[in-house]
């Protein structure tokens, strides 16, 4: 604590250097973050509750849908304790740019099968019992300005209106949050009476996009999931039953090679950060041999000396990299509300540590070799100038 | 005191002049490349022709040959320029392949008819009657037989084996009707043959071919349980290489369907298209949109495209930002260090245009540098780096970076932009040192 008040003044002796480097830190560690809630996002969509919940498909592709008929044989598997369906819908509010997930889903059961869907109770009756209700995500209801008692027209792109019109409407009747904030992610969605669609839609009457099935133990999820798959082997529907992370992580596979590309660009931005970084520590460190050497000549031991120096780099990293994530933390929802949330990510913990983690590691690789050496110096030889 | 604060004015004046220069550079290098090139050339006259350009390029020269010595120093300057131009260019001709991927497909002469409101094949949904309809309508051209040159055609979705990860994606079949080898005159067949119509068979396209597994020719595929044998390999330069393609009525069949999700049209010039739009919207019986091709995969190559280079161009200027100021502390570090020596030349009588022009020459050579490794690194990476992603028919969308030449001059602009922006400032500075004292300094 003691060395404090000298690694400010090392910090401040050139101000222009310092705060040059400070600010392509930052800038460094700004992207850094941001790409990284990208990757994060498509790593490991943001669903830590379920881990008892498994999702029945079509085994052929996504597009193909199951029989309503399938939903008592697949109740009445051993280990199965709830089961709800839903169905893709793909309307579109007013342009295709305002995209949002919506779902036809049999309301009662579906939001038991995710009480991480929070609604007030008389707005869960109301859509329990509204035969054209509508309930959204919080964050959707504050992008639109939507409240309770509105209707929604949503132009189909998949399911025409029997009636021949080119709009379904809804009766908004809820709004729900997430119950954490790690999945705010959640409430982007709209969620309405899958009886009402089966009746109003043109085709494929009678079947369901896909089965939601909560197992009794987490542990048998895999028996129950082939369970499930072999009683639907060689018929004409195959499933597959997948876990719903498992279920999340292949759409996200199919956007496909971004991740890679998304980690090519780290690297090149991070193998440049280390080299500018070190080359300006190294030569700071160098224009100030006689001072450090006038240090040990008062009597700074050796390690003293290592350490002022290697904390003069952790200092500048980590001030530099936490300034940045805290810019990547408050650009990211910019972004998201300029893209109309396509890019909508959040910086999470996980990508905060990989970040501290970072600039220690960067500080210590930087900051070592300069300070190793400040350590060695012979205080005749550097002041005498040699 | 007034003395300092009258010296810190003078010396601030410059930095503004500096400041209004970098923003006038850049704006016209971005807004008229033709006139910076101009005054470019003006300038090397100057530089050859007149006594303080050589001057100047004698300063220039000496300031060069020390670089190797700074090494260190100045490799910050090429290898931070380096990444930004490497990462800009990759991005943008990410952006650039998918893109000339699936404009590719469309043309002015061919129309696709889709269900009203159905934002891309896949959702769109046609039944028998309707195309009949459709392909009997006016504007559409005739084949020699008089028959319309129109193809209702079936598309879906099937989950094959990535070869890369081995995991399930996408693969999109499409059924064709016998006009689709006249509506697509670029697909040609580059093994094997034709599919047989009524046959379960189908043919590949490369891009499709070289993305997933089992598609090789003799190898046979399973749609909705059924195992179809694969004939043959097609290229087409475009989106459809993405594709496999079988006889319409067959893979209808197979996914028990009895419609069609769209119909493509040739029409008989591309004025047709109005002739055709009123009469489809004129008849009751049909609830369809008529577009051209040019316009329904322009629309659906737009949103992603336009996704990447918003990315690419964010992520270039962040990157841009960390390596301006990386180049700031490289040349105000190697100004510092000349500074004896450039207050000599200046006490022997160099004016401080030399100075600035010299200092600005040498960062504007290690951006250059810098520039063209990026630049080069990005086409010997990417260029023909094939990927793929989920195109809007829900499906994977197999397409090839493509580093254009305009690419790479963009990646060499935005170098001597950055090497301008790390050069300026540090150039004034020398230039405005004051002799006496820069004399002095170590």
């Amino acid at each position: 604590m003691k060395y404090l008040p000298l690694l400010f003044s090392a910090l401040m002796r050139k101000k222009m250097r310092t705060l040059l480097t400070l600010l392509s830190v930052a800038a460094a560690f700004a992207l850094f973050g941001m790409l990284d809630a990208v990757r994060v996002a498509f790593s490991a969509p943001q669903s830590v509750i379920g881990i008892d919940r498994l999702i029945t498909s079509s085994r052929l592709s996504l597009i193909q849908p199951l029989p309503y008929a399938d939903l008592a044989r697949i109740t009445s598997t051993p280990g199965v304790k709830a089961v709800t369906y839903a169905s893709w819908f793909g309307g579109i509010y007013q342009d295709p740019k305002n995209f949002f997930p919506n779902f036809p889903v049999e309301p009662e059961s579906y939001l038991d099968m995710y009480p991480e869907l929070v609604l007030p109770d008389a707005q869960r009756q109301a859509f329990i019992k509204t035969r054209t209700g509508a309930v959204v995500g919080q964050s959707l209801a504050d992008l639109f300005g939507w409240k309770v008692g509105d209707k929604i027209p949503l132009r189909p792109t998949i399911y025409p209106h029997r009636d021949g019109g080119d709009v379904w409407t809804f009766d908004l009747v809820g709004i729900f949050k997430a119950a954490q904030p790690e999945l705010r992610g959640s409430e982007k969605q709209m969620l309405f009476n899958h009886t009402y669609f089966d009746e109003g839609r043109e085709i494929g009457q009678g079947t369901v996009g896909w089965y939601v099935v909560r197992v009794e133990d987490p542990a048998r999820a895999d028996q129950v999931a082939q369970a499930i798959d072999d009683q639907f082997d060689n018929s004409a529907f195959e499933t597959r039953t997948q876990s719903e992370r498992e279920f999340q992580l292949s759409f996200a596979k199919q956007i496909g090679d971004i991740g890679l590309i998304v980690t090519a660009i780290m690297a090149a931005v991070f193998f440049t950060l280390v080299l500018l970084t070190g080359n300006t520590m190294a030569q700071s460190i160098r224009e100030r041999i006689p001072e450090l050497a006038v240090l040990k000549t008062l009597g700074f031991t050796n390690r003293a000396v290592l350490v002022l120096v290697l904390s003069e780099a952790l200092a500048m990293l980590l001030i530099g990299g936490l300034l940045g994530l805290a810019l990547a933390d408050l650009a990211l929802p910019i972004i998201g509300e300029a893209s109309s949330g396509q890019l909508d990510v959040a910086l999470q913990p996980e990508s905060w540590t990989l970040g501290l983690g970072l600039m220690l590691i960067i500080g210590t690789l930087v900051g070592l070799p300069p300070a190793l050496k400040a350590m060695r110096l012979r205080i005749v030889d550097a002041l005498a100038g040699r | 005191m007034t003395q300092r604060s009258s010296a810190a004015l003078k010396s601030a004046l410059p930095m503004i002049a500096a400041s209004l220069a970098v923003a006038a550079f850049v704006g016209g290098w971005i807004l008229t490349p033709r006139l910076v090139g101009g005054l470019g050339a003006l300038f090397l006259g100057w530089l050859l022709l007149t006594r303080t350009g050589r001057q100047a390029l004698a300063v220039a020269r000496v300031g060069l040959s020390t670089v190797p010595e700074r090494l260190g120093a100045t490799s910050v300057v090429v290898v931070g320029i380096a990444g930004v131009v490497g990462v800009l260019v990759a991005l943008q001709a990410m952006a650039a392949g998918f893109e000339a991927t699936l404009t590719g497909a469309g043309n002015d002469e061919t129309a696709l008819v889709l269900r009203a409101a159905a934002n891309a094949e896949l959702s769109s949904a046609l039944d028998r009657p309707s195309t009949t309809l459709v392909a009997q309508a006016p504007g559409i051209a005739r084949d020699a037989d008089g028959q319309p040159v129109a193809s209702a055609e079936v598309v879906v979705v099937a989950s094959v084996p990535k070869q890369s990860t081995g995991t399930d994606a996408n693969l999109e079949v499409r059924g064709v009707g016998h006009a689709a080898w006249d509506l697509r005159p670029q697909v040609r067949i580059i093994a094997g043959r034709r599919f047989r119509p009524g046959l379960r068979e189908l043919i590949v396209g490369q891009g499709a071919l070289r993305q997933f597994s089992g598609l090789d020719i003799g190898d046979s595929l399973v749609l909705n349980n059924q195992a179809w044998q694969i004939v043959g390999v097609f290229a087409s330069g475009d989106t459809h290489e993405s594709e496999v393609w079988g006889d319409a009525e067959s893979i209808a069949g197979a996914y028990r369907r009895n419609g069609f999700q769209s119909v493509a049209v040739r029409l008989t010039s591309p004025a047709a298209l109005e002739t055709l739009r009123s009469a489809l919207s004129a008849d009751p019986r049909l609830r369809v949109e008529v577009q051209t091709t040019r316009e329904y995969y322009g629309k659906q190559s737009e949103r992603l495209t336009r996704v990447i280079r918003a990315v690419g161009i964010g992520v270039a200027v962040l990157m841009a930002l960390g390596a301006v100021f990386g180049a700031l502390n490289t040349m105000y570090a190697a100004v510092a260090s000349r500074a004896r020596e450039i207050a000599t030349l200046r006490a022997l009588g160099f004016t401080g245009l030399p100075v600035v022009v010299a200092v600005m020459l040498e960062t504007m050579t290690l951006a250059a540098a810098g520039g063209l490794l990026g630049a080069g690194i990005a086409w010997a990476l990417f260029h023909g780096f094939t990927v793929s992603t989920l195109g809007s028919n829900f499906s994977q969308v197999v397409f090839q970076f493509q580093v254009t030449p305009e690419l790479l001059i963009r990646g060499l602009q935005w170098a001597l932009g950055i090497g301008f922006i790390g050069g300026i400032f540090p150039a004034l500075r020398a230039a405005s040192l004051p002799v006496t004292t820069a004399l002095r300094e170590s």
